[in-house]
Order: C-alpha cells, then sequence, then structure tokens
C-alpha cells in the first residue's frame, strides 16, 4: 500500500474574531484511505472541510493538494482539482430532479455555451442522454431504489435518500477525495447502517479515491476507516487506529471531560 | 411518442377553441354587467376546474404534447388577432399583452431562475424603446436591426449595475435596481436632447421596404395597420418565448437554478455564481429591451411617464401572478393586469388597487402563482420515465 500524502495540513489556523476554530493544525490525508475525523461538537471538523473546499479563507497555515498549495484557490478551483463534498445539513435544491441534483456534480464537463444549450438542441439533447446514463449507471451501483425516481423532486424524499443522492452528486465528477460530513446525522440506527453499507461499497468500487469521514457514530468509524485523527479546540489530539485513539487517555478526557 | 395520458386530444383541442372563445368574448364585451359575468364565469371555472382536477390534467396533457400545445396556442393567437383586425383599440392592447410579455420572459430568466429580482424591468424596456426612437428617426439602420441594436444598448446598459447588484444581496440588490429605475426616468425627464417630460415621436415602423403604418398589405379595406404589428409582437414573443424554453430545459437552465436555491453548494460544484447572474441579468434586459424597442414603434411615441417605477412592478406582479419561473403562466398573467383594468372601466382609476389586491391575494392563498412551475423534465415522451 502506497503511503503518499494526498493533503498535507501544516500550522492552519482558522479565527473568526476572537474564536480558534482550528489552532496550527498539522494532519496529513493519504492517497486511497479512508481517514476518520472525530471530535467533540465544536472541535473544528467541519472548519476544516470549509478550509479545504475554499468556503473559508484560512488565517494562516498551508494546505498542500498533491504537493501544491491551495490556500487562496476558489471553491471552484478546489473542485475542478478534484475534490467533493457533502454537507452536514443536506445542500440539496429541493425543487429540482434527482437527475438534476447529481448532474450538477459534473459541472466542469457540461458545455454552457449559449449556442450549443438553446439553438443545438439535437446535438445538446444527445450530451443529455449521455448524463442520463451515467447517473443511472451512478445510482445503480450505489442506490437502485432511487433509479424508477429519477425525474423527481427530491423534496419528495427521505432524509437517507437525500443523503444518498448527495453522495452521488459528489461521485458523479470522479473525484480524487471525497470529504463526507457526517452522513449518518439525523437517522435511524438501521438508516445509519444502511449508510455504512453505502460508504463501504464506494470504497470497494473506487479503491483510488481517498475519503475524509466526519462521524460520531462510534461503529461506522470502527467499521469504515482504516486511520482516525481526533481534533479538539481545532487542535489534533490523537491519530492512529479506531483502537489506538478510543485507548488515548486524551481522546478520553476531551470527550468524557477529567476524571474527578 | 406515447399518448396513454388520461386525457384525449380532441379534449385538449376544445379546452383551447374554449379559451380563445372566452378571450374573444372578454375582448369584445362592452357593458359591464357582460365584462362583470365573464369574470364571475373565470372565476367559477377556474375553481371548479381546480376542484376537479381538470386545470391539472389540462396542464398535464398540454405539457405531454408540446407541439400540438404551441400550434394550438398560436392558432388561437392569430385567430383573436383575425377576429379584430377592424380594432385599433383590440390590436393595440393585444401589442401591448405580447409585448410585457416579452419583457416578462427576460424577468423570468433573471428573477424566476437566477434569482436576481430586477425592479427596474420598465426601465430596461425603456431603454429599447427610446434608443429605437433616436435610431429610427436619425439613422437609416433598417428597423428590425434597430429593434436587434437596442435590445444590445439595454443589455449593456444594465451592465453598468452588474458590481452594484453582485455585491449586494436579496433586498439590497432589488434596492439597487429601484434606484436605477427612478434614475432612468428622472435622467428623461431632464434631458432635453431625448424630449423631456414630453418624449420622442417614433416613426413608423418599415418592413423589408413596406411602411407598416400605410396599412396591412392584406386583408379587407377596414383592416387596421396594426394587424401588421401585433403578428409582429406575436412573432417576438413566440421566439423569445422558444428561447426562453429552451434555456430553462438546458444546462443553462439547470446552472442557474442551482445558484439560485443553494450558492454554497452550487460554489462548492464548481458554479460561478456571479458568472450566471450576470448572463442572466443580461439576457434578461436584452428581452425586455427588443420588447420595449418594438413597443416603441407600436404606440409611435415615446414618453418618461411609459417607464415607471410602478411600470416596473407591472411586470414584476405579471411574472409572479403567472407563477414565478413558469413561462406559460405569462400570458394569462398579463391579459388580467393590463386588459382587465381597462375593461373594468368603473374601477380605472383603481387599477393599481385591484392589482396590488390581487397579487397580495394570489400570494396568501396561492403563493406560486397562477400556474406553478412544474419540475423540469428537459425532454418529454422518451424512455426517461
Amino acid at each position: 500500500m502506497s503511503h503518499t500524502n494526498l493533503i498535507e495540513v501544516r500550522d492552519l489556523t482558522m479565527r473568526f474574531g476572537g474564536l480558534t476554530a482550528l489552532d496550527a493544525l498539522n494532519m496529513t490525508v493519504r492517497q486511497g484511505e479512508v481517514l476518520g475525523l472525530l471530535g467533540p461538537n465544536g472541535s473544528g471538523k467541519t472548519t476544516f472541510f470549509n478550509v479545504l473546499t475554499a468556503l473559508y479563507k484560512a488565517t494562516s497555515g498551508s494546505i498542500r493538494y498533491d504537493g501544491a498549495e491551495i490556500i487562496g484557490r476558489t471553491p471552484q478551483e478546489i473542485y475542478r482539482s478534484g475534490v467533493a463534498r457533502t454537507f452536514q445539513r443536506s445542500r440539496l435544491s429541493l425543487s429540482l430532479t434527482v437527475f438534476d441534483n447529481i448532474v450538477i456534480g459534473d459541472y466542469q464537463h457540461m458545455q454552457h455555451g449559449l449556442v450549443f444549450n438553446l439553438l443545438q438542441r439535437k446535438a445538446f439533447r444527445a450530451e443529455y442522454e449521455r448524463c442520463v446514463e451515467r447517473v443511472r449507471e451512478l445510482l445503480q451501483i450505489f442506490s437502485p431504489p432511487l433509479v424508477s425516481r429519477l425525474f423527481e423532486p427530491v423534496e419528495t424524499f427521505t432524509m437517507i435518500d437525500r443523503r444518498r443522492i448527495e453522495v452521488c452528486r459528489a461521485l458523479m465528477s470522479q473525484p480524487r477525495l471525497l470529504l463526507l460530513d457526517e452522513p449518518s446525522a439525523g437517522m435511524t440506527h438501521d438508516e445509519t447502517d444502511e449508510l455504512m453499507q453505502d460508504i463501504l461499497q464506494v470504497r470497494s468500487r473506487m479503491n483510488q479515491l481517498s475519503v475524509v469521514l466526519i462521524e460520531h457514530e462510534m461503529n461506522v468509524i470502527e467499521r469504515v476507516t482504516e486511520r482516525c485523527i481526533v481534533l479538539n479546540y481545532g487542535r489534533k489530539i490523537a491519530e492512529g487506529s479506531y483502537a489506538e485513539i478510543t485507548a488515548d487517555p486524551a481522546v478520553q478526557t476531551a470527550y468524557l471531560g477529567e476524571a474527578a | 411518442m406515447t399518448h396513454k395520458h388520461a386525457f384525449p386530444l380532441s379534449l385538449l383541442v376544445a379546452a383551447f377553441v374554449g379559451l380563445t372563445v372566452y378571450v374573444w368574448l372578454f375582448l369584445h364585451a362592452e357593458s359591464q354587467i357582460a365584462v362583470a359575468a365573464l369574470v364571475a364565469v373565470a372565476a367559477v371555472a377556474v375553481a371548479a376546474g381546480r376542484r376537479w382536477g381538470f386545470t391539472r390534467r389540462f396542464e398535464e396533457a398540454a405539457l405531454a404534447s408540446p407541439t400540438l400545445s404551441r400550434s394550438l396556442s398560436l392558432l388561437s393567437a392569430l385567430a383573436l388577432i383575425a377576429a379584430f383586425h377592424d380594432s385599433h383599440f383590440v390590436l393595440l392592447m393585444l401589442c401591448a399583452v405580447l409585448l410585457y410579455a416579452t419583457a416578462c420572459l427576460g424577468l423570468t430568466v433573471q428573477f424566476g431562475y437566477s434569482g436576481v429580482a430586477n425592479f427596474a424591468g420598465a426601465a430596461f424596456f425603456g431603454i429599447g424603446s427610446y434608443a429605437t426612437a433616436v435610431m429610427a428617426a436619425h439613422t437609416q439602420i433598417p428597423h428590425l436591426l434597430v429593434i436587434l441594436l437596442s435590445g444590445l444598448i439595454a443589455a449593456v446598459i444594465g451592465s453598468v449595475l452588474i458590481t452594484p447588484v453582485l455585491r449586494t444581496r436579496g433586498h439590497y440588490a432589488a434596492l439597487v435596481t429601484i434606484a436605477f429605475g427612478i434614475l432612468f426616468k428622472t435622467f428623461l425627464e431632464v434631458n432635453d436632447v431625448l424630449g423631456g417630460p414630453q418624449g420622442l415621436q417614433v416613426p413608423g415602423m418599415q418592413l423589408f421596404g413596406h411602411a407598416l403604418n400605410d396599412g396591412a398589405p392584406f386583408g379587407t379595406a377596414d383592416t387596421s395597420f396594426y394587424v401588421s404589428y401585433a403578428l409582429l409582437s406575436l412573432g417576438v414573443f413566440a421566439l423569445v418565448y422558444a428561447l426562453v424554453s429552451a434555456l430553462e430545459r438546458s444546462w443553462i437552465g439547470l446552472s442557474m437554478d442551482v445558484v439560485r436555491t443553494d450558492e454554497t453548494a452550487a460554489a462548492t460544484f464548481g458554479l460561478h455564481i456571479a458568472r450566471w447572474k450576470v448572463i442572466a441579468f443580461t439576457t434578461g434586459n436584452f428581452f425586455a429591451g427588443i420588447a420595449g424597442a418594438l413597443y416603441g414603434l407600436v404606440s409611435g411615441f415615446v414618453a418618461p411617464n411609459n417607464f415607471t417605477f410602478a411600470d416596473s412592478l407591472l411586470m414584476l406582479s405579471i411574472v409572479i401572478l403567472g407563477g414565478l419561473g413558469n413561462i406559460v403562466g405569462l400570458l394569462p398573467a398579463a391579459m388580467i393586469v393590463l386588459v382587465l383594468p381597462e375593461k373594468l372601466q368603473f374601477i380605472q382609476e383603481y387599477r393599481f388597487l385591484l392589482f396590488a389586491a390581487l397579487v397580495i391575494v394570489i400570494l396568501l392563498f396561492r403563493p406560486q402563482g397562477l400556474l406553478p412551475r412544474t419540475t423540469r423534465i428537459f425532454f418529454r415522451g422518451e424512455s426517461s420515465r
């Protein structure tokens, strides 16, 4: 197994006024691994995703992606370099169809010309039909029941289906790095299990893909991830396998507080 | 193509004929009692249609056979123009309805698809009118080209607003457009070159060497010369409608919808928010501009008072009343907003009161408008279901 680093984070700091959300964070994401990102609420996990995808601009520090500095790039550039994500609170366009929401994931390969879109309708239709086929294939692999409902608006779907649609949208661009922000949030026990199967499925189909998974469900972390990093107050307090981090006293303190 | 919908095509045709006859009766009605009766009939028909699902099935049937329903709509419009070939007044009104609806197609691209609220629709309409007035009077450019150029001028002047509109969000962006609309009207009033408050005369239109004001080259002796203008307005509306309809069912429409519904998600998936808003804003102003250009030629006269903030509100109320983002609703909404007050003479002075009340009632009881936008299906009648 290769251990080249896809992401190298060095001294990354993100301050919001007086609040330090990331405090000189150092960490790496390796090529092709599933990395679990843990930590109590407010420990900076989602902030890290937002800095990585350039929604926030880091106060200081560096993120190297495939060897190149990416702090200062726009979200659009980050997307084009192969990073796709989901959001903790679903960010789908509810009035649009499943197809619409997934196909936009491959925005970089769409043709946007006015002439092509408005006047060359035959050519557009051919491209459209290729896209329908691709979305179908993707759904067939990851959530077959959704295939027959491709043209229904997303607002008619349950929370777990919406999460799946979000994951498919992220996969549609064939990313190199997939960021999953607490996919099990708000799900029942059974749904969490299903979702875990989905992630394992993604994993087995695309072994080149690196995944960073923010998660509170410990059994998801245990079964899905190969390595974990625990954050607290924006700092890395532990790193290692699931067994290692759960045995770490610093982690236990962060979650349960000091022993009396 | 499959025709397995529960709504036979003959009924679809019958519904179109019925609607055409109704509009004919409505435009024809002179007495206040007849007008009031027709309004009551419409209210009952709409309520009943909704109650028994007829309206929805009609809409679905129309969506399932797009070519047929478009041809039928076009035929209805032609039939109405033919029926009123000798009435200056009605034809002028039809022109206004068609051209306002064309401008509203532009506003739909801006507001309905991309979420850029433009409260200066009448200003861009007016820029088109004034540009045409100047060009038609002082240059030899063919008039069809003048219309096109006027649209471009409206789009270019609109780009002055792009930076402030993009830098502000939501209500603040709307305020920028309101300020522009008022600025535009005031500028016209104090500017002597453009005729000041009196406005400018617009020469009659020349089309392929034929002067439209000399009378229609066809029909009987009593055929109004406005028939040519009405046909031209219909042509412009149909063309812009076809473009906007293609735009909605394309990657452009999809991108605009995603930008409107979630800017954060859009940026994360590579969409340039500013770029799409600029495209929507410019395209919309272009359509409003060409509509205004033809309107100037039709009315033969442009003045600042035709392009006030109230007119901008009128346009937005058509867009919202018809069903935000649904271009099918624009024509009926334009009919209601523009023709109804003309017909109901006794409320003439209260027309703004009427449509303000109407918009409030609609937003209270039916926030998505008369014909709510339907879910986008790129191509119907194929295996994708």
